[in-house]
């Protein structure tokens, strides 16, 4: 029989969630502004209003930075009967999150198509908060229950998001192709979480650990776990075998969206593995290695290269930017997985501060992307042809964006590659095959980046119309001032990745 | 003052960013001036510098970088990574006796591009911000000491290259850039690796942190021992010496990799043509003398042999691509191939006699080829074809241009009195006295026969004899009543103007001076080059061993 909880212990309990409220303020301020941008919409009325939403949620998330950095001085720890921690690794991801929210904003704002397609944008704002709100949970959740739940607000918003162009066949088809593949993969996650419950009967990834050292486990029964649990993680950072839905999800979703899920979705699946594996899956010398040779260390060689390999060298016949883009971003996570292989600080490190040099190339190409389609109508690769020209500042601004996403000098995602391959070479000879294999894909890599360039500048426009096309004065300032930063932290990227290592430090004691 | 040097050209960009695109003229002025200072400031570095001092490694006893010059040392970036102790990248610059010839030699040559660029009409802003970049690249890659440095300037140099080819280059212009940015990429990403390699084997012996000082790295007492670049190591050393080398012979280019070579200097517009050829195929060179020997001197003991004979099949392959060639810039490209080889072959020599050659060659063949391809410009620039069966009979009818190509054509192919001659006789001189290469050297003569061929017949064909019936111009008769020849589309002077002979005449100075007193040039290098010797020398191995 199910026993009534007596009144003292009513009263513990509400007094250890009240205890942790306190810790829980960022997260409530963002549910707080979802709310009220939901009564904002209903509210307001005009024609500036799609644009007073956008500018009233970039401030709101803007205001949410207050919240974030007040909880470096306060003790880390759980929450909520360990639900859901406090700890500088989640605090990286909440900047991270709202950061990615505010630029997702950005570019909508930016976004000519949202006025065409969509007569008001109604709830967009509210929903792109609460998917800032999912991932932070997912980046702080230590309980398979917590990370269930915050993964699935992240999908369902997710998949509004992508459909959100009603009369565009392609954006419902993406939302739909998203929300199967998304229900499937969630579905085999929620099976390997089951399986870890039953082997342990417990849903704390700590305990889970704990369990797992003192008790043993049965070896087939693990791997299958991991490996169920994977597919929801792989589905999330969009590796190879995982990855079907992104090629169509990033066309057809609207392209601001496209830029947040290949930024923010991706690093909210990496920020939940790391912590997930580095936690609670053992790993290292095991008895079931015998049985089936392999362990979830071995499956993530596995993921990482077939990204790498498979993401590269699709993408070579893609013809539309967002789609190459797409298979990019397959190719990128198998160079964040290598990071995450390694398994010590520097990998850890390594993986951070490649999702933020990824994080501010990535959006920032899709921005440039969003800004020609603006005066083109057009993501196709032939109709790049001659911009270079038409748009010298947009031109100059992407090249040195996919020259960043190459992983080419001086820029910041040259010193992503760069710790990445320190970290696999740190391992002396164990890992110097899968830094080869990163090193010729990103030889194979430049030839499809370079495409955009090539139809910008070398080749010349189909209509011999020479007009020049004026992107307008703050977006012209926005790309410098991103070009320049990308610049900037490829030369001077002291801050970042001193940022990455404390934030990092946490797994020094988990690791080894 | 090296600082200077490497970022005029950078600061040259930033004014002409300012400049509006229709001031063409202005652009191209600014351009020249940092241009001329980086020549100024070159001589400058040329007289202060003491050729006493060798380089290369750090002195025994002394400064960590005593024995270079010019020092511009400062901490860059210096980051902690937890238990792999700090991660520190320095803004490392200093000259010796291998860079000094190349700095002298990148501002010669980046001047008289600029000269030569005059003649570019589109888009002239875009292309003179991307000719400075490049400017700033090459500089940069031959002054930095830190092997981090070195790599961010060495991959800066392809992307403004690859748009230099690819919007100001000929039909096929889009193959040839990729192709150059892949093979070189290809080549550089192994770099890359070997550079992360190396840092976590060596230890900064003042500091005791990992290091990416190529001076700290070229002291094999540096080496953590049991490090995956560290002397237990050797199979990877081996690994690693090995795909270095093709990251820079890519570069040289070597034969294999040399393909991309005569796709881009066909494609590319004059300017770049020189300096492509006048100043990037020497880094591959320059670095293989600066880093991949040095470095790994037990590997390169080991492998001079295979040098060598790549450097004969250079030579002997280059000539006979070059004699099968009707587009005579593909020639001169592809003689660029076969006069490279000389340069492997007196590395691969290894005594001071073949490395002084070797270095002096590849001042010379800058200033010579630089001359080659700016020639091969002017004649492209009247008649708007290369093909070499479209001329006849030219020496009629421009002497001052038949002149210098006398000039040029013989001192490539190594005439007395030229320069080229001087660095060729070295090369020879240092094969045919080390054992390894003898017999090499033996067959790698016959490269020079070769070489006469292709450069005498093409001569020949195109300035002796008579205008052919196919020829690319017309016979009129001039005011004067002389028999003249006159070219379709073109109003300009017949022979060399004023802006050609600028660029022409101090190169012709320098091949003819250098070729009866090469010592200015070659006083720079004897010390360093003889501590190279001595380092890469199996006796100084068994005693670091």
């Amino acid at each position: 029989m199910f026993e009534l909880p007596s009144g003292a212990e009513i009263q513990s309990i509400i007094a250890i969630l009240k205890s942790g409220l306190g810790f829980f303020i960022p997260e409530i301020y963002l549910s707080l502004l979802f709310m009220g941008l939901i009564i904002l919409d209903l509210v307001l009325k005009g024609k500036n209003k799609n644009s007073i939403l956008g500018w009233a949620t970039l401030l709101g998330l803007g205001g949410s930075f207050y919240c974030i950095v007040q909880q470096h001085a306060m003790q880390t720890g759980e929450l909520f009967f360990g639900m859901y921690v406090l700890d500088e690794y989640a605090i990286f991801f909440k900047y991270f999150f709202v950061a990615s929210g505010m630029f997702a904003v950005v570019a909508t704002l930016a976004d000519r198509k949202f006025d065409e397609e969509v007569a008001s944008i109604g709830e967009y704002y509210a929903l792109v908060v609460a998917m800032v709100i999912g991932m932070v949970m997912m980046a702080a959740a230590s309980d398979l229950l917590m990370i269930f739940l915050a993964m699935e607000l992240v999908s369902l918003t997710a998949y509004i998001l992508s459909g959100y162009f009603k009369r565009d066949a392609r954006s419902s088809e993406a939302a739909l192709k998203y929300l199967v593949y998304g229900a499937v993969s969630s579905g085999l996650m929620l099976y390997g979480f089951s399986l870890i419950y039953g082997m342990t009967a417990e849903t704390n990834i700590l305990k889970i650990s704990m369990e797992l050292a003192d008790h043993g486990y049965d070896p087939l029964v693990m791997i299958l776990a991991t490996l169920l649990i994977m597919a929801g993680f792989g589905y999330k950072i969009g590796a190879f075998p995982f990855h079907f839905w992104s090629p169509d999800v990033y066309e057809g979703a609207p392209t601001p969206i496209t830029a947040y899920l290949s930024v923010a979705s991706k690093a909210a699946g990496f920020a939940l593995l790391l912590r997930f594996f580095y936690i609670a899956v053992p790993h290292g010398v095991s008895p079931y290695e015998d049985i089936i040779g392999i362990d979830w260390l071995t499956l993530l060689v596995i993921m990482s290269v077939a990204s790498m390999i498979y993401g590269n060298v699709v993408a070579i016949w893609q013809k539309n930017v967002k789609r190459l883009l797409a298979y990019s971003s397959i190719a990128h996570a198998g160079y964040l997985l290598l990071g995450v292989i390694v398994m010590d600080e520097i990998g850890t490190q390594a993986t951070l501060f490649y999702l933020l040099a990824y994080f501010l190339v990535n959006f920032a190409a899709f921005y440039v992307v969003i800004l020609i389609s603006n005066r083109t109508g057009s993501e196709n690769l032939d109709d790049y042809r001659g911009l270079g020209r038409k748009m010298p500042l947009a031109g100059a601004a992407l090249t040195v964006f996919l020259i960043s996403l190459v992983g080419l000098p001086p820029t910041v995602g040259f010193i992503g590659k760069l710790f990445i391959f320190s970290a696999l070479l740190s391992k002396g000879s164990l890992y110097i095959w899968l830094a080869l294999i990163g090193v010729l894909t990103s030889v194979i890599s430049l030839y499809y980046y370079m495409l955009i360039p090539l139809n910008m500048f070398l080749r010349d426009s189909l209509e011999p119309n020479e007009k020049s096309l004026n992107p307008g004065f703050l977006a012209q300032l926005m790309m410098a001032v991103l070009m320049i930063l990308t610049i900037w932290f490829g030369l001077f990227f002291e801050p970042l990745s001193e940022f990455a290592r404390y934030s990092s430090a946490m797994f020094a004691l988990s690791l080894y | 003052m090296l600082s200077l040097i490497v970022f005029l050209p950078v600061i040259a960009g930033l004014i002409i960013l300012a400049v509006p695109s229709s001031q063409k003229q202005i652009i191209r002025i600014v351009s020249l001036l940092a241009a001329v200072v980086q020549m100024v400031l070159a001589v400058m570095i040329w007289r202060g510098y003491d050729p006493s001092l060798a380089g290369i490694t750090a002195m025994a006893g002394g400064m960590p970088e005593g024995s270079f010059q010019f020092i511009e040392r400062l901490p860059w970036i210096s980051l902690d990574l937890g238990g792999m102790g700090s991660m520190n990248i320095e803004y490392f610059l200093g000259v010796d006796g291998l860079s000094i010839t190349m700095v002298i030699l990148t501002a010669l040559v980046s001047t008289i591009g600029v000269l030569s660029s005059w003649t570019i009409k589109k888009q002239v802003k875009g292309y003179f911000l991307l000719y400075n970049l490049l400017a700033t690249a090459m500089m940069g890659c031959f002054v930095a000491l830190d092997f981090f440095l070195f790599y961010v300037f060495w991959e800066l140099m392809l992307l403004p290259m690859y748009f230099l080819i690819g919007i100001w280059g000929g039909p096929n212009r889009e193959y040839a850039a990729i192709k150059f940015f892949l093979y070189t990429l290809f080549g550089s990403v192994f770099m890359l690796l070997v550079m992360i390699g190396l840092y976590f084997s060596v230890i900064d012996p003042l500091t005791g942190n990992h290091t990416f000082s190529l001076v700290a790295m070229a002291s094999q007492e540096n080496y953590i021992k049991d490090a995956i670049l560290g002397p237990d190591n050797a199979m990877w050393r081996f690994v690693a010496f090995i795909v270095l080398f093709i990251g820079f012979a890519i570069k040289v280019p070597m034969f294999p990799f040399h393909t991309w070579l005569p796709d881009a200097h066909v494609e590319a517009p004059t300017p770049i043509s020189v300096i492509l050829a006048g100043v990037l195929l020497k880094l591959g060179t320059y670095g293989m003398m600066r880093i991949n020997f040095p470095l790994f001197p037990e590997v390169f003991q080991a492998s001079m042999y295979v040098i060598g004979v790549f450097g004969a099949i250079n030579i002997i392959y280059g000539a006979f691509c070059a004699l099968a060639q009707q587009d005579l810039k593909k020639m001169v490209a592809y003689s660029s191939i076969s006069h490279m080889g000389y340069v492997l072959l007196g590395l691969a020599a290894a005594n001071s006699e073949g490395m002084t050659g070797a270095l002096y060659q590849m001042f010379n063949h800058g200033t010579i080829t630089a001359m080659l391809f700016l020639l091969v410009g002017v004649i492209y620039d009247r008649a708007h074809t290369r093909q070499i069966d479209k001329f006849g009979g030219l020496a009629s009818y421009m002497p001052v241009y038949t002149g210098i190509v006398m000039v040029a054509w013989f001192a490539s192919l190594g005439l007395p009195g030229l320069s080229g001659f001087i660095s060729e006789a070295f090369v020879f001189v240092g094969a045919f006295s080390s054992e390894t290469t003898r017999y090499i050297a033996m067959v790698s003569v016959l490269g020079i026969v070769f070489g006469a061929a292709y450069l005498l017949w093409s001569l020949q064909r195109m300035f002796l004899g008579k205008r052919k019936d196919d020829a690319a111009y017309d016979l009129v008769t001039g005011p004067d009543g002389e028999e003249q020849i006159h070219f379709h589309d073109w109003n300009g002077k017949l022979d060399l103007d004023g802006r050609e002979l600028a660029m022409l005449i101090p190169l012709v100075v320098i091949t003819i001076f250098l070729g009866i007193y090469p010592m200015p040039i070659m006083g720079l290098m004897t010390s360093t080059v003889n501590h190279l010797v001595e380092v890469l020398s199996p006796v100084m191995m068994a005693v670091v061993n």
